[in-house]
C-alpha cells in the first residue's frame, strides 16, 4: 500500500531531534563555522550521551537488531536514520557531521566484519567517553577510482605493516587521535591485482606509524574535521582486515565493500536535504516578512520570478526528500537499493546545491551576508554533491544499472 | 507508515492496464496520431475495463468501487505510457463522472451517473481551459450570472475533449460571487456552439473542440454541490492525473531511447557506453521516477482527505517540466532518426509539450 504517512516512531524521533537542532545546534552554528577548527565540546558530550542507543548513527549493527526481531514489526531504521539525519543537518550539516559515532569506518565494519570483529570495534560505542569511527579511502591522486588506491598493507607475520597518505577523512582527528576510535583504511595487500587486492583493516587510535598530519580548510562543514593521515609502517594486528585476507580471482569482496555506500548514499542525500530545507524555510520566512507569499494553484503565466523559482526548489527539494525515502525504505525491506540510492544522492545532492545558491541569489544583500546562515548554508550544501561519490560518479552508478552495464563496459 | 509499494490490487489493476497498453495501444498509437482518431476496437476495448463505471455505485449501475487517486495515478501513467491521446480519450468520460460523484447532489448523481454505465463506450466531457495566454483555472473569464432562478453563461472554451459525442459538458465559470462554479450544460442547450475540431501540435489523435456559450441558459440545479461546491477540489484530481500521465509518457520515451542507445553503435561501441549519453539517459530515469513519486504523494493526499492544493501544483508543474525534457532527450539521443516519424519519439516531444499547457483533460 502506497504510504507517505511516518509511523508514530520515525515522527516522535523526528520531533525529538528537531527540538535538539534548533536549541543546540542553530546557536552554534556561526560560531563553529567562523572558528574552524575548533570543537563544541558540550555538544559532543550531549550528543554522546544521548545518542549511543540512538538509530541516527549509520554504523552500528542495524542488520543485527533487525534479524532479532519479528518481521511484522518491519522496523524501518533506514527511515527513521534518514527523517533524523534531515533534522540534524536542517540544525547544522557540520555539526551533525562531527558529532561522535561509528560513522563510516562503523558501516564498513558493520557491513564487512566478522561478529567477532564487530563486537570488538563497535561495543565500545555503547559506553564511556565519546568515540569517532572513520573511513580513510581518498589519496592524493585518487578518490572513487578506488582500484588506484597506493596505500599497501604487507602481511609480515601476524601483522599488516600499513604505508601510504589518506586524505579527506571525515572525523579523521577525532577517530585518529582524540578518541578511543578507530579508521578503517582501504589499501592493496597486491598491486598487481587491481581491485581484487583492494582490502580494508581497522587501524585503532593512536597506533604508532598513523599520523594525523593536517585538517584541511573547507569551504563549508568547517565544524567536522576532514583530515589527512600518514601512515609509516603502521603495524596492525592480522586479524585487523574485514573480510577474507585472500586475493579472489573475483572482485565480489571488493563489490562487499562498495556495499556500504548503498547505506550510506541516502544518508548523505538526507543531509543534504536538511540543508536545503534550513534555506528554503529561511528563505519563506523572509519573503513573508515582506508581505511576498507565494501562490499555488494559479496560472503558470501569473506567477512571479520568484514564485517560480521558489517553487521549483520546493518541489526538487520534495523529489529528493521521497527519492531518498524510498531507497531508505528499500534498504528497511532488505532489497537491494543500489540503483535508487544513487538516484537519492546524485538528485539531493544537485538539488541542494541549486537551491542553496537560488535562496542567496533571492536574498540579495541578505543572502550573501555572513551575519545571517544563508551563504553558509550554501557552502555547507555544495559538499553532498561531491562526498561519498560526486553526482557524475552518482550518474555512473544509475547509467550502469539502467543499461545493465559493468564497470568495465561503462566507464 | 510509509511503504512505496503498491497493494496487491493496485499492483494487479496496474498490470493489466499496462498489459492493454503494450498490446492494444502502442502498436496503434502512430497510426492514431497520423490519422487523427482512436480506433473504435481500443475505444471499445477500454470500456470494458471499466476505467468509468467501476467507480459509479452500484445503485447507478455501476460496480461501486472506491476511488483512489493513488490507484488512478498508476492507471493514468500505464495507460499515457501506450499513448497519450488514447489514454485521454478513454478517460475523457470521467471529465463529466467524477465532478457529479465528487460535488453533485443526490439528484444530480441520480440524473447523470446511469447513462455511464452500459456496455458500449458513451462520454460527457468537461470544458475548463479557455483560449488565453494567461489562462487560469482558478479565475475562468467565463460568467454565470443568476437569472430568474437559473444561471446565464458567456464565455469561450478549448480544449474540450469529444465535445461533438459527449451528451452533457461540465463546465466551470466564475460565478457572480467570484468563486468557481461548475455547471452541467446539456449539449442541445440553445446558446452553446461546438465549433470546428481544433487541430494542435500533438495529442492529434484526441477530437478536442473549442466551445461558444452565449446567453446560454442553465437551471439552477445544474450547479454542482450548489453554491458551496469547492469546484477548485476538481483542480487537484486533474493535475495529479496530468503529472501521472506526463510521467507515463517521459517513460514511454526514456525506455526507447535507452534501448535504441544500446544497439545504435557509434565509433566501434554502442552509444550508451559514452557518458554523454549515459548521463542523459541517467538523469531521465531519475526525474521520472522523482515526477512519479511527487504525484504518487499528492494522491495519497487526496486519498487521505489532507489539501493537496501545493503538492497537486508542484506535481504537475514538475512533470510537465519532466516530460518535456525527457521526450526532447529521447529526440536527441536518437538524433536524426528521432525527427523522423518513423520513431515515435518526435511523437512523445509534441505529446510532452502539452503538459504545461494541460489543465482539466483527466480526472482522478
Amino acid at each position: 500500500m502506497i504510504d507517505f504517512e511516518l509511523s508514530p516512531e520515525i515522527k516522535n524521533n523526528r520531533d525529538m531531534v528537531h527540538m535538539v537542532a534548533e536549541q543546540y545546534m542553530r546557536p552554534l552554528s556561526h560560531q563553529f563555522d567562523e572558528n574552524e577548527h575548533e570543537k563544541p565540546w558540550d555538544f559532543l558530550n550531549m550528543m554522546w550521551e544521548a545518542s549511543r542507543n540512538s538509530p541516527v548513527s549509520i554504523g552500528g549493527d542495524g542488520k543485527k537488531k533487525k534479524a532479532d526481531q519479528e518481521p511484522s514489526a518491519a522496523p524501518q531504521r533506514g527511515l527513521l536514520a534518514a527523517v533524523a539525519i534531515e533534522e540534524l543537518s536542517w540544525g547544522d550539516a557540520g555539526l551533525y557531521l562531527s558529532i561522535p559515532n561509528p560513522g563510516l569506518g562503523g558501516a564498513a565494519v558493520a557491513a564487512a566484519g566478522t561478529p567477532e570483529q564487530r563486537q570488538r570495534f563497535l561495543d565500545r560505542f555503547k559506553s564511556g567517553k565519546p568515540k569517532w569511527g572513520a573511513m580513510a579511502y581518498t589519496e592524493p591522486h585518487c578518490g572513487s577510482d578506488t582500484a588506484a588506491i597506493q596505500t599497501t598493507a604487507r602481511r609480515d607475520g601476524d601483522s599488516y605493516v600499513l604505508n601510504g597518505t589518506k586524505i579527506f577523512v571525515t572525523s579523521g582527528l577525532m577517530a585518529a587521535e582524540k578518541s578511543e576510535g578507530f579508521v578503517v583504511v582501504w589499501a592493496t595487500v597486491d598491486k598487481s591485482a587491481g581491485r581484487a587486492g583492494i582490502k580494508a583493516f581497522v587501524v585503532e587510535n593512536n597506533t604508532p606509524g598513523m599520523t594525523v598530519v593536517k585538517c584541511e580548510n573547507k569551504m563549508g562543514i568547517r565544524a567536522s574535521d576532514t583530515a589527512m593521515i600518514v601512515f609509516e609502517d603502521c603495524r596492525i594486528p592480522s586479524d585487523n582486515i574485514l573480510g577474507s585476507p585472500v586475493v579472489q580471482e573475483t572482485t565480489e569482496g571488493f563489490k562487499g565493500a562498495m556495499a556500504t555506500f548503498d547505506a550510506t548514499r541516502p544518508a548523505v542525500a538526507a543531509s543534504a536535504i536538511g540543508i536545503g530545507r534550513a534555506a528554503l524555510d529561511f528563505t519563506r520566512e523572509a519573503l513573508e516578512k515582506e508581505g511576498v507569499k507565494v501562490r499555488y494553484g494559479i496560472a503558470r503565466a501569473r506567477l512571479t520570478a520568484i514564485e517560480r523559482d521558489f517553487m521549483e526548489m520546493e518541489a526538487n527539494l520534495q523529489a529528493a526528500r521521497l527519492l531518498t525515502w524510498r531507497a531508505s525504505w528499500m534498504m528497511d525491506q532488505g532489497m537491494r537499493n543500489n540503483l535508487e540510492a544513487s538516484m537519492a544522492k546524485a538528485k539531493a545532492g544537485l538539488a541542494v546545491t541549486q537551491v542553496t545558491q537560488k535562496a542567496v541569489e533571492i536574498l540579495g544583500p541578505l543572502g550573501y551576508s555572513r551575519q545571517l546562515l544563508l551563504e553558509k548554508w550554501m557552502r555547507d550544501a555544495k559538499i553532498n554533491d561531491i562526498f561519498e561519490g560526486t553526482q557524475q560518479i552518482n550518474l555512473m552508478v544509475v547509467a550502469r544499472r539502467i543499461l545493465g552495464y559493468s564497470s568495465k563496459e561503462l566507464n | 507508515m510509509v511503504s512505496f509499494q503498491p497493494s496487491e490490487e493496485q499492483q494487479l489493476i496496474r498490470d493489466t492496464i499496462a498489459s492493454f497498453a503494450h498490446e492494444q495501444i502502442r502498436p496503434h498509437a502512430r497510426d492514431a496520431d497520423e490519422n487523427g482518431a482512436v480506433p473504435a476496437a481500443i475505444v471499445q476495448q477500454g470500456w470494458e475495463l471499466g476505467l468509468v463505471q467501476s467507480s459509479i455505485p452500484e445503485a447507478h449501475g455501476g460496480h461501486g468501487d472506491t476511488r483512489s487517486a493513488v490507484t488512478g495515478a498508476l492507471i493514468a501513467e500505464e495507460l499515457a505510457w501506450g499513448d497519450l491521446a488514447v489514454a485521454m480519450h478513454l478517460l475523457t468520460p470521467r471529465l463529466a463522472v467524477w465532478p457529479v460523484l465528487m460535488l453533485g447532489s443526490a439528484e444530480q448523481q441520480t440524473s447523470v451517473l446511469g447513462a455511464y454505465t452500459g456496455n458500449s463506450f458513451r462520454t460527457g466531457t468537461a470544458a475548463v481551459m479557455e483560449p488565453r495566454f494567461d489562462f487560469d483555472a482558478t479565475e475562468p473569464a467565463t460568467t454565470a450570472h443568476r437569472s430568474n432562478g437559473g444561471y446565464v453563461l458567456d464565455g469561450t472554451k478549448c480544449y474540450v475533449p469529444l465535445a461533438d459525442q459527449a451528451d452533457r459538458i461540465v463546465v466551470t465559470a466564475r460565478t457572480d460571487g467570484g468563486g468557481v462554479g461548475a455547471f452541467i450544460v446539456d449539449r442541445d442547450t440553445p446558446g452553446l456552439t461546438i465549433g470546428e475540431r481544433e487541430q494542435h501540435m500533438g495529442i492529434k489523435a484526441l477530437a478536442t473542440y473549442t466551445l461558444t456559450l452565449e446567453s446560454c441558459r442553465v437551471p439552477a440545479a445544474h450547479r454542482l454541490g450548489g453554491d458551496d461546491a469547492n469546484v477548485l477540489a476538481l483542480a487537484n484530481h486533474w493535475r495529479v492525473g496530468l503529472a501521472a500521465m506526463a510521467v507515463g509518457v517521459a517513460r514511454a520515451a526514456f525506455e526507447y531511447a535507452r534501448d535504441y542507445a544500446r544497439e545504435r553503435h557509434a565509433f566501434g561501441m554502442a552509444i550508451a557506453r559514452k557518458q554523454a549519453i549515459a548521463f542523459m539517459l541517467a538523469e531521465m530515469a531519475i526525474e521520472i521516477d522523482a515526477a512519479r513519486l511527487l504525484a504518487w504523494e499528492a494522491a495519497w493526499r487526496i486519498d487521505r482527505g489532507l489539501d493537496a492544493t501545493r503538492e497537486a501544483y508542484l506535481a504537475k508543474n514538475y512533470a510537465a517540466n519532466v516530460a518535456l525534457k525527457v521526450t526532447d532527450n529521447a529526440v536527441q539521443i536518437l538524433g536524426g532518426h528521432g525527427y523522423i516519424r518513423e520513431h515515435p519519439v518526435e511523437m512523445w516531444l509534441r505529446n510532452g509539450r502539452g503538459f504545461v499547457t494541460f489543465e482539466g483533460l483527466v480526472m482522478l
